[in-house]
């Protein structure tokens, strides 16, 4: 009863982002078919003639006619890009030309044989990723692929036809094309059409030809690939049901576990694995279980890493988990993670060992509980890889020897002490003792050699015959037997604790690196500093170099300030960053995108997407293949990836609030400007109209009154302008500020002087410390500070009362006051006092538009310093700023000889 | 300056600033030329042979640091160039181009007509090649022939750099001097970049001379600029 009802709005929602991915992206048709010859090109060159003639702007990037004229008869009408020629050890090879299609953009591209390995030096390693990229450009792809490319079958065509294929092409890419068109021909008619030589058959396929284009194969092969087909059919009818919300009977929520270890064969598993998967419809994920103490073979490891990154091509999560029992840790993960299915591989090693050591399957099958544990054939690796021991401490096997033959010869002299006295049993006792010390603190070999040597020792000097290595009591074979037994032991369990100390000791050390990182990008303010925090966490916790790149105003990556030397980043290196950023993937040295490129480049992203690029340099670059390595350092590139977007979009929120606040600062501009530049120009205008018009008439006082307010108000209007400019410049962030050393006598004189007759009312007294040093600062802005400080403290105090200036050297700085001992500071406005537009509550009539202190903190501010304002506790205002003293005076000054002028 | 009428050329391109020097210097017994552009001004320099030139840097057409270079390289006539505040850069440009002095806008009549009279006595004094062999400014009074420098009453003792800056400044007194310019002479070519040798040398120079070094009578700042010897 297939029932009609509403789809889940999460499908739904799933449903729309896919169509919309799907409408930037270009479409992918491939023609596929089940091996060479059945006229996969024949058909695509058809259909595309078709769409030309429909006026479809369609070209070919490259078809391979393999000298059969039908196909370049198809051929001939249709607009051909060129091709890219390779220099490859003396050979030149063409290949498809990536960059020519993107530039040319046509709507749809023709690329022939997606399986293709390109040359090397090409931008990927693999045709289909060029594919990738054209339709990430939103171009559509037409192309051709044969069943035994594809991942998942590989083994069963190897199987089945016993060739090997070496180019495969990820299953996801079949599934997740547009369209799919089968090219089929019955085996009889292929193999017609291959005796009549219409097929082409490249060289090394000629020789597995025989092999190869057997009817059996033939059919088989067949078989496949209207079942792949028929498989994504159904695949896309389950998804039409989904979209018209029809119901249908859900696995419900079956998970597998594919176990694999570290050898080539686990390929298969995952093979398998993926075929499950797809069958059941469920989630699976790929675990390998590390044993700690055990080194991978360089092989085995490669292997692993292989494994580990097909079984993620496929769709797979995958894990690495580390533990003693590897039945156990399996378990324990499964039964975290709700696993519903196991799949193992069959053991492979002798039955002896799982009767000595119990063995892990017969363990993970008895542990299973609700859990199905399939077992699968052959040659795969079940859990444990081949390893070669490692001593936990292998760094001073000659310390511990040395500490080995020192414990013994301990032993030999206090068994010869007591030897006289006590029986020759205490004896034996003492030695045991002694093999027992050096199986706890030392590796297994010396702990056998110590063992080994007491037991020669004690039988040369202490038992009878003496002298001898005879024995002439046989049950002393069982004392030496038991010492041999209990160091063997006793070294085993130390070795397995320090091991298991070690391993955690590894985790602790991921664990703090990893907590250090987000700990120090969690303090983080600006960009500067998350480049910092990352570059200095990934040096101490890998060793490598860092830049982070990050797009610019333009769109384009640039590195973030402050860049490193290495990785240097040329043309090459941004073009991989690019891409990594763009897809949002890793790339570069390791990975199977440009890996000629010199670093490993990390996407980094945060929650709205990719916002930059990590670009990681290291001598040993192979070692981020591991998955534990670079499961770690895709773990520090989200963490920077976050922090990095947090105080961008900070930065931006600053932005937005500076804007806010700059438009407040233009509407109260505009509102004082209106009043304190009207009222001089309206004195200004007033006396000059009436000195012109009744010049004659008025008493010269009068006339001399009417010029002094004449003067005396442009003056004004001239310092309220100066006010206003820099006001400005200090808002806009473009004050220049030059700083040169100097002394603070300077600016203080000048300002002196210039303020002239505004101080007549004030003496001013100037009390600079004898041992001031000299000061790096804009002299200039300074005296800016220094008259309006007075000029406020004119403005603010009844005339008469002193006005002192005072400079006193601090550690880093210089502290510059200026008390006066007027009414002082309104309570709880000292912080007020420094805001725009602010006024003293009880304003003068010559008040000014209140900017004077703002700009004057903003000079300070802007060479480093800080400003504040208190009140004197026996009456009156201080204004205190500081001028950080920051490096050393260019260089000493020459010496002059001491001797003065005569 | 009453002697000979000096002429004097004016370019400035604002017709307000010219009419108001022209009313301003019309009391004086001068010879006013003006000029609206720095192309007639170059013309007019060449043909009048002025005596003085008053020059703004903002021009229409070209930048007043050009037009004193491309007068020096003929004349020596005292320039004086008249610009904004917050043109300093400037102004130490155009000084070290050739220009003799500066006046900031807004200025008095009096301050400018005591610039021009210090530039025209000081090409006057290196046109007769005779340098006054005593100094006398405010309290200060220099021996120049015995070495010998006073302030007030007592004999103030400066050691040999010291007297370099202070001689070097009296040769030009009453002119600006840039920093560069200071250096140069008293230090030698290769130390235009070590200001701050000059500022502690005038500060100690400053301790020596003036009754209030933090309110300088004689040894004038002239900000972002350099340094004036003021003469009474």
């Amino acid at each position: 009863m297939a029932l009609s009802s509403r789809p889940r709005p999460e499908d739904l929602l799933e449903k729309i982002r896919a169509e919309e991915a799907r409408a930037a992206k270009g479409l992918l048709k491939i023609f596929f078919g089940a091996n060479p010859g059945v006229g996969k090109t024949f058909a695509m060159l058809e259909e595309a003639r078709a769409k030309r003639a429909e006026g479809v702007d369609i070209c070919v990037g490259l078809v391979e006619t393999h000298g059969r004229p039908e196909t370049a008869a198809l051929l001939s009408g249709l607009e051909q890009l060129p091709r890219r020629t390779v220099e490859h050890r003396g050979v030149t090879l063409t290949e498809f030309d990536l960059d020519a299609a993107l530039a040319r953009r046509p709507t749809i591209v023709l690329v022939d044989e997606l399986a293709h390995t390109n040359a090397p030096g090409s931008r990927h390693e693999r045709r289909f990723q060029d594919v990738e990229d054209l339709l990430a450009a939103g171009i559509s792809v037409w192309t051709t692929l044969n069943v035994q490319h594809l991942e998942s079958l590989n083994d069963v065509v190897a199987q089945i036809t016993g060739v090997q294929v070496r180019e495969t092409v990820p299953d996801a890419f079949f599934d997740d094309a547009d369209e799919v068109e089968l090219a089929d021909l019955t085996p009889d008619d292929l193999l017609r059409r291959l005796q009549q030589g219409k097929v082409y058959l490249a060289e090394q396929a000629e020789l597995a030809r025989d092999r190869f284009f057997r009817k059996g194969n033939l059919i088989a092969l067949r078989e496949l690939a209207l079942r792949r087909v028929a498989e994504r059919v159904d695949a896309q009818m389950r998804g039409y049901m989904r979209d018209h919300g029809i119901r249908e009977i859900w696995p419900a929520g079956e998970r597998l576990l594919v176990c694999v270890g570290a050898n080539p064969a686990a390929a298969r598993l995952v093979r398998a694995g993926r075929r499950v998967a797809a069958t059941l419809r469920c989630d699976w994920i790929v675990v390998h279980v590390e044993t700690p103490g055990t080194a991978l073979r360089e092989s085995d490891r490669e292997a692993l890493v292989e494994t580990l990154r097909l079984a993620e091509e496929f769709g797979a999560q995958t894990v690495t988990v580390t533990g003693h029992n590897v039945a156990e840790e399996i378990l324990s993960y499964a039964a975290a993670n709700n696993v519903t299915r196991i799949l193992v591989g069959k053991p492979t090693h002798s039955l002896w060992r799982d009767k000595l050591f119990g063995s892990s399957l017969d363990r993970l099958i008895r542990g299973s509980g609700d859990v199905d544990v399939y077992v699968i054939t052959g040659d795969a690796g079940e859990g444990e890889p081949r390893v070669r021991r490692v001593a936990a401490r292998r760094s001073m096997p000659w310390a511990e020897y040395g500490f080995t033959l020192l414990i013994v010869g301990l032993a030999t002299a206090l068994g010869w002490l007591v030897f006289r006295r006590l029986s020759v049993t205490d004896v034996a006792m003492i030695y045991l003792l002694g093999a027992m010390v050096v199986a706890s603190r030392c590796g297994r070999g010396p702990s056998v050699f110590g063992a080994l040597l007491s037991i020669a020792l004690f039988d040369f000097l202490f038992v009878p015959p003496f002298y001898t290595l005879e024995v002439a009591d046989l049950s002393y074979l069982l004392t030496f037997g038991t010492m041999l037994a209990v160091a063997l032991l006793i070294s085993g369990f130390t070795l397995r604790i320090r091991q298991q100390a070690e391993l955690a000791r590894e985790r602790e050390r991921r664990t703090a690196a990893l907590y250090g990182l987000s700990r120090d990008l969690g303090n983080t303010r600006s960009r500067d500093e998350v480049v910092k925090a990352a570059r200095q966490h990934l040096e101490d916790s890998f060793g490598c170099m860092v830049q982070v790149l990050a797009p610019g105003p333009d769109g384009r990556l640039g590195a973030l300030e402050p860049i490193a030397r290495v990785p240097v980043l040329d043309e090459k290196e941004l073009g991989v960053a690019d891409w990594a950023y763009r897809r949002a993937e890793m790339a570069g040295a390791g990975t199977a995108t440009l890996p000629g490129a010199n670093a490993l480049h990390l996407p980094l992203t945060g929650a709205s997407g990719a916002v930059g690029v990590m670009v990681v340099a290291s001598p040993d670059i192979e070692r981020f293949q591991e998955p534990s390595q670079r499961h770690l350092l895709e773990a520090f590139a989200g963490q920077v990836g976050v922090a990095l977007e947090r105080v961008t979009l900070a930065e931006r929120t600053q932005q937005a609030r500076l804007e806010v606040e700059a438009e407040r600062l233009r509407t109260a501009l505009l509102s004082s400007l209106s009043h304190d530049l009207r009222t001089p120009l309206s004195v200004i205008t007033g006396a000059a109209s009436s000195l012109r018009e009744r010049g004659d008439q008025l008493a010269p006082e009068t006339r001399r009154e009417l010029l002094e307010s004449v003067l005396e108000q442009a003056q004004r209007m001239n310092r309220l302008i100066g006010n206003l400019l820099n006001m400005i410049r200090v808002e806009t962030g473009t004050l220049q500020v030059q700083k040169e050393w100097q002394s603070l006598e300077d600016p203080i004189g000048v300002a002196l002087i210039r303020l002239g007759d505004r101080m007549a009312q004030h003496p001013v007294k100037v009390n600079l410390a004898p041992d001031l040093p000299l000061v790096p600062f804009d002299a200039v802005l300074l005296e800016q500070v220094f008259i309006n400080l007075l000029e406020n403290a004119a403005k603010y105090t009844p005339p008469g009362t002193e006005v002192e200036i005072a400079a006193e050297p601090a550690p880093g700085a210089v502290v510059v006051s200026v008390m006066d001992r007027g009414p002082g500071l309104p309570p709880g406005e000292q912080d007020r006092i420094f805001e725009k537009f602010y006024r003293a509550p009880e304003v003068l009539p010559t008040g000014g538009v209140g900017l004077g202190l703002t700009i004057c903190r903003g000079i300070i501010t802007t060479h480093g310093g800080r400003m504040w304002a208190e009140n004197r506790p026996d009456g009156g205002a201080i204004f205190r700023f500081t001028l950080p003293i920051a490096g050393r005076p260019p260089a000493d000054l020459p010496l002059e000889e001491a001797e003065s002028l005569r | 300056m009453a002697d000979l009428a000096p002429v004097i050329l004016l370019i400035e391109d604002e017709p307000e600033m010219r009419r108001f020097l022209r009313a301003a210097l019309g009391t004086e017994s001068v010879q006013l030329v003006e000029a609206a552009t720095a192309r007639e001004g170059l013309a007019q320099a060449a043909g009048r042979k002025p005596d003085l030139v008053l020059l703004d840097l903002g021009l229409p057409d070209g930048d007043g640091i050009d037009v004193t270079r491309r007068i020096r390289e003929w004349s020596g006539v005292p320039i004086i160039v008249i610009s904004a505040r917050g043109q300093e850069s400037d102004k130490v440009a155009a000084l070290d181009a050739g220009a003799d002095d500066y006046l900031t806008k807004p200025f008095g009549v009096p301050e400018l007509l005591a610039r021009m009279r210090v530039a025209l006595r000081h090409a006057a004094r290196l046109a007769s090649g005779k340098d006054e062999p005593i100094f006398v400014s405010g309290d200060l009074r220099v021996d120049l022939g015995r070495r010998q420098v006073l302030v007030g009453e007592k004999e103030v003792h400066l050691t040999p750099l010291e007297y370099k800056l202070l001689t070097a400044m009296i040769r030009h007194a009453g002119k600006v001097l840039t920093h560069r310019h200071l250096l140069k002479e008293v230090w030698g070519a290769n130390t235009a970049d070590q200001r701050h040798y000059l500022r502690v040398y005038m500060t100690q120079l400053r301790h020596k001379v003036e009754k209030d070094p933090t309110r300088p009578r004689l040894l004038l700042t002239e900000p972002g600029v350099g340094y004036r010897l003021q003469v009474s």
